[in-house]
């Protein structure tokens, strides 16, 4: 089958089979980053343009080599939001852009639904690289990538996702890959960080505490939590969510053996995790990063409607 | 021009009346109600078989953005808009630019409606002085120059020792103070409504306790002050049931609620439509239920627009930068035509919401087709099937959900003052 999409604006928005083959190709994709020539030419020609609205480092990069080991021509423009807000509208911005004719924009955004309000008024693909609190599809993918490599399928798995899930576009994304593709998907934070809904957005199971969410798991995934929230409404201090909510030895102890520890990054040390943990025998967090480089070169293929890969 | 409206089905609430009737309209006032009336000379007759004929219709809450703001819209085109949507009396929220805090605002509007503008129009003044909610504005002041309430629409009065003495000092004044009811707390950043649909866009909530909170303030407030109190666009199922429960109990409470509430639920912002956004949010499917429910036994008093013009520029951008409010006018007809399509109430009781009441409530002499009264005349085509298109539209601004989508019904003659200042052609 084709993949079909001129955009890919979330996970929501794919079938299992769409997410399936997005991982295939992935899987094959890897094996170009291991080659003494990291390249290949299927993007010769195309011209790929980063627009961060949002600091990011990993995923620009991420996106920049994948699109560079596909033989693309890459550009990066950076801009904060508050410039943006000062200045030129992002139809403005994404109109000039389009005057020069790329072919495919990877845009991260700090509001949710910029991606959609972009893909409807250019010709030229989307790719989503992460809006305000909705989505970030290459995440999800790259988190599907891995735990299928380490554990063979994702049917039938035990994901707990534990943190700050109501600010999370990662856990989004996740929820609607992971339980599309047959994975179990528990949750878990502190109450004012579980946002209203939660369980319809996929069949997750939501737990008051972590340890029923880490319980046998196959994989944990720890987010991101932001600091500026403690002190305020959401939050009493940092030390007590850590103390709850944070990946320690004895929390560990209750996933199966083996379990794969994850996390999104940049990690705040210490707080959600600790560095005995996120750099221990079970991390696979540098193997997500890897993976990332591969399903975005998946993804910026199949929007430039596939083809040939040698 | 004298007129003469035959043969339409004349309905007019305040006098019990529901049947096929002539209304002679001489110099402006109503001068007589009744079968086969005859025709003079000079004296334009208008058939109105299968058309009703309803006292006109009166928007309680809109906003005209003028001065100030007429890129959006202004006295002109806002009131083109009322008489195209079969609106002949509208009152405009004093959050323009200056806002209407003080007489000579209130006279500005005032003149210029008279001058320019197709309907009646009756200002709203401030609550407190620059909308900043630190101190009373100069209601007295307010009502001799013309206005008929006080509110700071869109800025609620946090503070509860200033609601309460603005509640007693508007009462004392013999002016209503209809009350925009938001906890600013709870709703602070909010998009759309909290809940499900909140959640799967990623988009920051405004909790239904927002309103609900707020308002039970407000009443208590209104039944410990002794006061009269209006509550602007209600729109969910705990406002409903405070205000019933607060009317049992004998506060003098009313309300009102805006067709979108009882049409759609927050269903429409999904695609991020920025369209669907406003505030009070969209809500739930139950609200929308509860709402219905409340018009049906009368707890909501008033079908008012909460029209709020905004230009392209504000709404065609991210959802989230995206202004609060959409047009009104001239789809609240056949929406709440629907209401009497779905047996939620009969034309009696839409009339008695879209006129008879918001002209009690604010204390004007208008909703009335009774001989004597000012010739204010809405006559409806039930039947006439539309579609909502951009181009089409009297308002200066074009921010509707409701675009592209077919209606039921709208005004073919609206009449001020005895004269046609709207006619479909």
């Amino acid at each position: 089958m084709g993949f079909k999409h001129k955009d890919i604006l979330g996970l929501q928005d794919l079938t299992a089979e769409e997410i399936e083959l997005l991982l295939n190709t992935a899987d094959n994709m890897k094996e170009i980053s291991k080659r003494e020539i990291k390249k290949v030419p299927t993007l010769r020609g195309k011209t790929v343009v980063n627009l961060f609205f949002e600091p990011s480092t990993r995923t620009r990069t991420s996106f920049e080599i994948a699109a560079k080991r596909l033989s693309a021509d890459t550009l990066n423009i950076s801009a904060s939001t508050s410039a943006v807000q000062k200045g030129e509208t992002l139809s403005d911005t994404a109109r000039n852009i389009e005057a020069m004719k790329p072919d495919i924009i990877v845009m991260r955004h700090a509001i949710s639904g910029s991606h959609h309000y972009l893909a409807k008024r250019v010709s030229y693909s989307v790719i989503n690289a992460g809006d305000g609190q909705h989505e970030h599809p290459s995440q999800g993918l790259l988190d599907m990538m891995t735990m299928r490599e380490k554990l063979g399928t994702l049917k039938g798995i035990k994901v707990a996702i534990v943190g700050d899930i109501t600010h999370s576009r990662v856990a989004r994304s996740n929820i609607y890959g992971l339980t599309k593709m047959g994975a179990k998907v528990f949750l878990s934070g502190p109450p004012t960080l579980i946002p209203p809904g939660v369980e319809r957005l996929g069949a997750v199971t939501v737990c008051g505490r972590m340890r029923d969410a880490v319980e046998d798991a196959d994989v944990v995934m720890m987010l991101r939590i932001q600091l500026e929230r403690q002190g305020k409404t959401l939050l009493p201090t940092m030390r007590e969510y850590s103390r709850y909510f944070g990946l320690s030895d004895d929390v560990m102890k209750m996933a199966k053996p083996g379990v794969l520890v994850m996390h999104p990054g940049p990690m705040n040390r210490g707080v959600e995790i600790s560095s005995e943990t996120a750099d221990g025998a079970n991390s696979v967090i540098l193997e997500q990063v890897e993976n990332g480089v591969a399903v975005r070169m998946s993804m910026l293929y199949h929007v430039s409607g596939g083809g040939p890969t040698e | 021009m004298d007129l003469l409206i035959k043969g339409g089905r004349v309905i007019d609430p305040s006098q019990g009346l529901d049947e096929k009737l002539d209304i002679l309209v001489v110099d402006g006032k109503i001068k007589e109600i009744g079968k086969k009336l005859t025709t003079g000379k000079g004296v334009e007759a208008i058939d109105a078989k299968g058309m009703i004929v309803s006292p006109g219709l009166i928007d309680m809450h809109v906003h005209l953005r003028d001065p100030g703001l007429e890129y959006k819209e202004d006295i002109v085109t806002g009131t083109r808009a009322a008489a195209a949507g079969g609106f002949t009396s509208v009152a405009c929220m004093p959050n323009t630019k200056p806002v209407n805090d003080n007489k000579a605002v209130t006279s500005y509007i005032i003149a210029k409606a008279k001058a320019e503008g197709l309907v009646n129009v009756f200002p709203v003044g401030c609550i407190t002085q620059g909308m900043k909610g630190e101190n009373l504005a100069e209601m007295g002041d307010m009502k001799e120059a013309g206005c008929v309430a006080v509110s700071d629409d869109g800025r609620p009065v946090s503070n509860p020792e200033l609601m309460r003495r603005a509640l007693e000092y508007a009462k004392g004044m013999g002016i209503m103070l209809i009350s925009h009811s938001e906890d600013l707390g709870l709703s602070a950043d909010g998009q759309m409504n909290d809940g499900f649909t909140a959640t799967e866009l990623g988009l920051k909530g405004i909790p239904w306790v927002a309103e609900d909170a707020a308002i039970a303030r407000d009443v208590f407030l209104a039944e410990f002050t002794n006061s009269p109190i209006h509550v602007a666009h209600v729109s969910t199922k705990g406002a409903v049931r405070i205000i019933r429960a607060a009317k049992a109990r004998g506060v003098k409470v009313t309300c009102e609620t805006g067709p979108h509430y009882f049409t759609l639920t927050e269903d429409a912002v999904r695609g991020y439509d920025s369209n669907a956004k406003m505030n009070p949010p969209l809500r739930a499917a139950e609200d929308v239920e509860a709402i219905r429910a409340g018009l049906a036994d009368g707890t909501i008093d008033a079908i008012a627009t909460d029209h709020a013009p905004h230009h392209m520029d504000e709404k065609d951008v991210e959802f989230v930068l995206a202004s609060n409010g959409i047009i009104g006018l001239e789809t609240s007809l056949p929406l709440s035509l629907v209401l009497v399509d779905d047996k939620v109430f009969d034309l009696n009781a839409l009339i008695t919401a879209m006129s008879l009441n918001p002209a009690r409530i604010l204390g004007i002499d208008r909703g009335t087709l009774a001989p004597g009264s000012v010739a204010d005349i809405t006559i409806i085509d039930p039947d006439a099937v539309w579609t909502v298109e951009a181009e089409k539209l009297a308002s200066r601004s074009k921010n509707s959900p409701f675009l592209g989508k077919e209606m039921k019904g709208r005004a073919t003659y609206t009449i001020v003052d005895g004269k046609i200042v709207f006619k479909r052609d």
